[in-house]
């Protein structure tokens, strides 16, 4: 076991595949001799060089439609969005063309790229760069999307990512960067697709992904010393989207809550939360609750944006009514 | 990849003498027309359809000047191109028809046609969407050294879309060997392109991005292929280009539009720029071939493509499984069908 920070976890990730995988090319804005806007790409060009860490104008929709081009061809691209607030620019290439191309042209061929991004509040960064929209990949056929909680995760994720035949969108938490956790990255990871429970718990289940899974977390020990035992799932991917693991827990417990930062209406708790009163139905003892971001843009002042979005103390309050 | 054979492409596209060259857009011609009578009968899938008749020339000369290696995409009136790379028309008939039989297997169609063995990258239905794949493409054919150009073609109607602008410069920042031809039939939909923008020579924005570039008349097929192979071989020395080829768009933008945009003097005009008649009417001139000769190739291209449209609308519709296939690799789980969630949520005692 070491102790090591999420944002190396991810460059370590990086420097492995490549030099595990010579057709892996990192390509996008300030990924080189800057560094990564947060510092993961530090570094890598000089051990890879500036053909293999490409640092581009910037151009969010040619990035990623580069990215794509690469992929058909023979490269693995891991192409880099400095913010998930930028997916508007690139949507076209990302939903009409890289998820759509194996289905399209009739499974000749794949896009076996991994569009990196980092999204979520925490940085006083303003409605443009603290979005959570990861309902807009989850919402599109053909794209899979990991969203990496821990330090283990943010390596072995990507590395898993980075051997997957389909694009997948790795969506990293920016208030994640700076985390330090023991990890000990030679341990067999689970399986890629797979949630992890993190805790067990017979009250309640607390299905999250993402930084929320530390607020969850942190709950589930608050509730704990009250009383209540939570189970908190950590979905790791949105897609594939391990249901199996929730509806066990689920059944068991009678209570679900899902907890996402995104925008509540629409977002990715709305589809947990369908899914679970759909197929859970018969064990429910209460209403599915979504415990989600405000339907608001974010703003910069930092009580306005920790204001919109779930805290540890809202998901303790909510377990608690929902068991009272 | 994936490795483009292209052998047969080559074949049909190479033929750089002016007889082939006449050939070539001959097939292309009259696959288009079989596309519109396809459409009319109905009787087939496929609401979306762009013709290139009167663009032949585009499609011919460029491709005759790539290799079996280099890749493409294509824009939505991009059948042309792929018939002259050498697809094969009876496939390209049945998925325009959204049959199994098809290159796509009856789920792409017109607009997303492809093919991996002859380097098709595919056909776009956004304007603009497919021109960076190129570039990709590019920094493909650089890291694996297989001296392959990827060639974007592209409406003058997708010169309005920032993509254009942001591939090119990156083509020219890295020098990568791609090629951009911008097919400018005059029209995106029913706006011209001097209603679209103050500066229609438009190879002169490529220039700003230090590419080279040039505007070729389309109506001579032979002077688009010497320009194209300049082009091609200057991307592939690593001297990125951009070619304009101008034509004129005979039709309507799709199958129902009358053209009531532009009026009748004009059409004429534009329709009297044809490059098949001007190949041919070269080719009698220069004593090469003789009237009749012609007249026995254009029946017997007739008839070819005849059969494409026979064999559409006798082909199998997909399975309707197949639905639920390609949306990921093979061996991924596919998607569960709606019915049988439905089922699954109702089963319950």
């Amino acid at each position: 076991m070491a102790e090591m920070m999420y944002r190396d976890a991810l460059r370590k990730a990086l420097a492995d595949a490549m030099a595990a995988d010579p057709d892996i090319v990192v390509i996008g804005e300030e990924v080189g001799r800057y560094g990564g806007a947060y510092g993961v790409t530090k570094d890598l060009i000089r051990e890879f060089g500036a053909e293999r860490v490409i640092d581009t104008p910037i151009s969010e929709p040619a990035i990623v439609g580069t990215a794509v081009g690469a992929a058909m061809t023979g490269l693995r691209p891991v192409a880099e969005l400095m913010y998930v607030d930028f997916l508007g620019m690139a949507m076209d290439q990302l939903a009409n063309q890289a998820a759509k191309i194996r289905y399209m042209f009739g499974g000749q061929i794949g896009v076996p790229m991994v569009l990196r991004t980092q999204g979520g509040t925490g940085r006083s960064a303003g409605a443009q760069h603290s979005q959570s929209l990861e309902a807009f990949v989850m919402h599109t056929p053909g794209l899979r999307l990991a969203m990496p909680a821990t330090v283990a995760d943010a390596y072995h994720l990507l590395r898993q990512a980075l051997t997957r035949p389909d694009p997948v969108v790795f969506i990293e938490h920016k208030a994640l960067y700076a985390l330090k956790e023991d990890v000990d990255l030679g341990a067999e990871p689970p399986p890629w697709g797979k949630a992890s429970v993190l805790r067990e718990g017979g009250d309640i289940v607390l299905v999250t992904y993402s930084r929320q899974v530390h607020y969850a977390m942190e709950a589930a020990a608050a509730l704990a010393a009250r009383g209540i035992e939570a189970t908190v799932i950590d979905l790791r991917t949105l897609n594939p989207l391990d249901f199996d693991t929730v509806r066990a827990h689920v059944e068991r417990a009678g209570r679900a809550m899902v907890v996402s930062e995104g925008a509540m209406t629409s977002g990715v708790a709305a589809e947990l939360a369908a899914r679970i009163s759909e197929e859970c139905f018969d064990f429910l003892e209460d209403p599915v609750v979504r415990v989600a971001g405000e339907d608001v843009p974010i703003s910069v002042s930092t009580v306005l944006e920790r204001g919109s979005v779930p805290s540890a103390g809202l998901i303790a309050e909510t377990a608690e009514r929902m068991l009272r | 990849m994936n490795k483009p054979m292209g052998a047969e492409g080559r074949a049909a596209g190479s033929n750089s003498d002016l007889l082939g060259l006449y050939r070539t857009m001959r097939r292309v011609r009259t696959f288009e027309e079989r596309v519109g009578e396809l459409f009319v009968r109905g009787q087939t899938a496929g609401s979306m359809l762009h013709l290139s008749i009167g663009e032949e020339s585009a499609a011919v000369g460029v491709t005759a000047a790539m290799l079996p290696q280099d890749t493409f995409t294509t824009h939505h009136r991009g059948h042309g191109i792929f018939l002259a790379r050498g697809a094969d028309p009876m496939r390209m008939m049945a998925e325009i028809g959204g049959k199994e039989a098809g290159y796509c297997r009856g789920k792409g169609g017109s607009m997303h046609i492809a093919d991996m063995g002859l380097g098709h990258l595919g056909a776009n239905a956004i304007v603009g969407g497919g021109i960076p794949a190129v570039v990709g493409a590019g920094l493909s054919a650089r890291h694996r050294k297989n001296h392959a150009v990827s060639v974007a073609f592209f409406g003058d109607g997708a010169t309005g879309q920032g993509i254009l602008y942001e591939s090119m410069n990156m083509a020219a920042l890295w020098g990568l060997p791609v090629l951009f031809v911008c097919i400018n039939n005059q029209y995106g939909m029913g706006t011209r392109i001097d209603q679209a923008t103050a500066n229609t020579a438009l190879h002169e924005r490529a220039i700003a991005f230090g590419l080279e570039a040039e505007t070729v008349d389309g109506l001579d097929v032979e002077a688009v292929a010497e320009a194209a192979r300049r082009r091609v071989d200057g991307a592939r020395a690593g001297r990125p280009g951009f070619l304009a080829i101008d034509c004129y768009r005979f039709y309507g933008h799709a199958r129902k539009d009358k053209s009531p945009y532009r009026d009748a003097a004009e059409e004429e005009a534009g329709r009297a720029r044809d490059p098949v008649a001007f190949a041919r009417a070269r080719l009698l001139e220069r004593g090469l071939v003789t009237a009749a000769a012609l007249d026995a190739l254009d029946a017997e291209i007739g008839a070819e493509m005849d059969a494409t449209i026979d064999f559409t609308i006798a082909a199998d519709e997909p399975p309707l499984a197949s639905m639920f296939r390609d949306v990921f690799a093979p061996g991924e789980p596919e998607p569960e069908p709606v019915r049988a969630r439905i089922d699954r949520v109702l089963a319950r005692d």
